[in-house]
């Protein structure tokens, strides 16, 4: 006999397990979710807009024939001694610390080998860095642990770090797992400790502060350093303008899917816009003030390739950083530490609980015998080659647009697929000469 | 004794010369007149070399100074020895916000008082202000000590770690993991020290030390009303 037909079970979209399950983990720890990288949930992203390629109105470069240039001069403004990458692709800070020794060298080595910058992170500069960094960006953090005027003469660039993109209005966070002796030497902290990084700097507020203190910086330097100034992205119009009136050369813009080594799930999903939204008011703010192409925009946030380089380029950034993808590269997340991945209640590409320290890669980590696993060698090598593919694959869109310089890459080779990719690039909508805002007449 | 008239003399073309004194290790002596509230005046001094200020600074007087000695002849404006290494900075009239933030070493010699913010995330610096100190002073003080011969403003060493404290008048209040901890020897002994140091007038015995009390050191939700 034929049983009545039940009523599938239904789950609810707005209660998912995955809600359920942080629900109940809320409830049984008393303690919000703390975990490392950035923003997981889907956003309009540069996988939304394409390049047009050339056409009957314009020809391409041959490929591997014609040259297109990948330079970059960044800290033209004001430093005696800009930098000069061969590439438009740096290197995203990222403390020692949360880092281990030897991913900090494979970044450094990594970098150099593909002619580019690395840049330090919260909790001050490393041998290791220094040493296998031809370029080096030293971070100017509100935590200011492990700032030493001596770094800062032997570093390449200065980068006041005002907000981050996985967190914009917080600070930094090492739990105590990582504050072994050597980190927290450096930091002038006690051993093992959890380590809250102060969100704002301790002898500045605002931008006139600011410009005094890039001032005070110059000073002490001699004027020879490009300053930077790192802004998460909140308000990246104003930001922006208000970082070029303060006196930098650099502005580095990071959207919402920017790394951080550890906050909270809700920072890094909840505040801050995509990075794709935020370039577009950046580079207007730049152009507003005459000061397009004259102060350096490096954006990142979610960069993975070449594409995505080329189309942050063709917006109006000057070049772009990457953290996560390098992580990936050195080995961060790989397949071949699965059954370890397993063990700590994750799988390979998904881990990110990289603030306790028990990561299998040995990338993440201070615990010595998993620091091993990573050979900064081959490690860097790996990061070159990844960096060399990005630029390729750069040059090989940029070919195809008749660009013969990736700088040249412009909003009008691009379309978008979606209306909020439109709206946010300001490119018009996949077969129509329109996007959200666009003025009628 | 060569001088440094800032009425002639341009901010980059003082701080050059002082570098370069530095540098020389002969342990010159500077003069610098009329800075008239200038910003950033000899920062990032990397050597011996003795520099006298004739009226007050601005923002970031001596910043990041190592090894040298500043002695400012008015007041200063916020961030005075911000980031001190080593050296001795002395201000004979009053400093303004974040007297000695950040700073690793040294002696930051403050001769009337300090505003808010005095010793912020200092890091193994010693001050001594022989006036008062405003709120918020010494928050997130992790090493180094502060002696105030007056009176703290409100959340004295709120999030504190290892810097010790020690006041001589009142406190406002204290902030959160910040206590009041017994005076040993050693503790007298080292605040005798600084006094004589600082050329204070003032008996250890007088003073009250505030010191950490460890409860914030690892995340606690039980805490989180003092966050």
């Amino acid at each position: 006999m034929d049983k009545t037909p039940a009523t599938e079970p239904r789950q609810s979209w707005t209660f998912s397990r995955e809600v359920n399950a942080e629900i109940r983990r809320a409830a049984a720890t008393g303690i919000y979710d703390i975990r490392g990288g950035g923003a997981k949930r889907r956003v309009p992203h540069f996988d939304d807009l394409l390049f047009l390629g050339a056409s009957i109105s314009r020809y391409p470069l041959e490929g591997y024939r014609e040259k297109c240039e990948t330079g970059v001069t960044l800290g033209t403004r004001y430093a005696k001694n800009p930098i000069e990458l061969k590439i438009p692709v740096t290197i995203a800070g990222m403390s020692f610390g949360s880092l281990s020794g030897p991913a900090k060298e494979a970044l450094g080595r990594g970098a150099t080998m593909a002619g580019t910058s690395t840049t330090t992170g919260d909790g001050g500069m490393t041998e290791e860095e220094r040493g296998h960094s031809e370029k080096l960006v030293y971070q100017y953090l509100p935590s200011r642990y492990g700032m030493n005027p001596d770094d800062l003469r032997r570093a390449d660039a200065i980068e006041v770090v005002v907000g981050q993109g996985a967190k914009p209005g917080g600070g930094g966070m090492l739990l105590g797992q990582k504050i072994t002796e050597r980190v927290a030497g450096m930091r002038d902290l006690p051993v093992g400790i959890d380590q809250r990084s102060a969100c704002r700097h301790p002898d500045w507020t605002g931008p006139d502060d600011l410009e005094i203190k890039i001032l005070e910086l110059r000073e002490i330097t001699g004027w020879e350093k490009p300053i930077y100034v790192k802004i998460g992205g909140a308000r990246p119009y104003y930001d922006t303008a208000l970082a070029v009136k303060a006196g930098a050369d650099v502005v580095v813009l990071d959207g919402m899917q920017g790394g951080t080594a550890a906050t909270q799930d809700v920072f890094i999903e909840h505040v801050g816009q995509p990075t794709l939204a935020c370039i577009r008011p950046a580079v207007k703010a730049l152009q507003d003030l005459g000061m397009h192409r004259e102060v350096q925009l490096v954006v990142s946030g979610g960069i993975r390739s070449g594409a995505d380089m080329a189309k942050a380029l063709a917006l109006g950034a000057d070049a772009v950083s990457i953290g996560t993808a390098a992580l990936i590269a050195l080995g961060d997340n790989d397949p071949r530490y699965e059954a370890e991945y397993n063990a700590l209640g994750t799988t390979a590409g998904a881990y990110d609980d990289w603030h306790e320290g028990r990561d299998p890669a040995g990338i993440t980590t201070q615990d010595p015998e998993l620091m091993k696993r990573l050979d900064p060698e081959a490690a860097g090598r790996r990061l070159r080659n990844f960096l060399n593919v990005m630029t390729l694959e750069c040059q090989t869109i940029a070919r195809a647009c008749g660009k013969s310089h990736v700088h040249n890459l412009e909003p009008e080779d691009l379309c978008a697929l979606t209306m909020e990719a439109a709206a946010m690039a300001q490119v018009p909508l996949a077969g129509t000469d329109w996007w959200p805002g666009k003025a009628q007449f | 004794m060569p001088v440094l008239d800032m009425l002639t003399t341009e901010l980059r073309d003082v701080n050059a010369a002082l570098h370069t004194a530095a540098r020389g290790q002969a342990n010159e002596a500077y003069v610098i007149e009329n800075p008239r509230g200038a910003h950033a005046i000899a920062v990032g001094l990397d050597g011996p070399v003795s520099v006298t200020v004739k009226g007050s600074t601005g923002y970031y007087c001596a910043g990041m100074n190592k090894t040298a000695t500043v002695h400012v002849q008015g007041s200063v404006g916020p961030g005075v020895a911000e980031n001190m290494m080593s050296g001795e900075v002395i201000v004979d009239g009053d400093a303004s916000q974040y007297a000695g933030a950040t700073g690793h070493g040294g002696l930051l010699n403050i001769r009337g008082n300090a505003s808010s913010r005095c010793g912020i995330s200092m890091k193994g610096i010693d001050i001594v202000v022989h006036g008062s100190i405003g709120h918020m002073s010494a928050f997130m003080a992790q090493k180094g000590n502060l002696v105030v011969l007056g009176d703290a403003g409100e959340a004295l060493g709120d999030s504190l770690y290892e810097a010790r404290l020690f006041v001589r008048g009142t406190v406002k209040s204290l902030g959160a993991d910040c206590v009041e901890k017994a005076m040993r020897p050693e503790h007298t002994a080292l605040l005798a020290d600084l006094l004589k140091r600082a050329g204070a007038d003032a008996r250890p015995e007088e003073f009250r030390r505030y010191g950490s009390a460890r409860q914030l050191y690892h995340f606690n939700i039980d805490n989180a009303d003092q966050y």
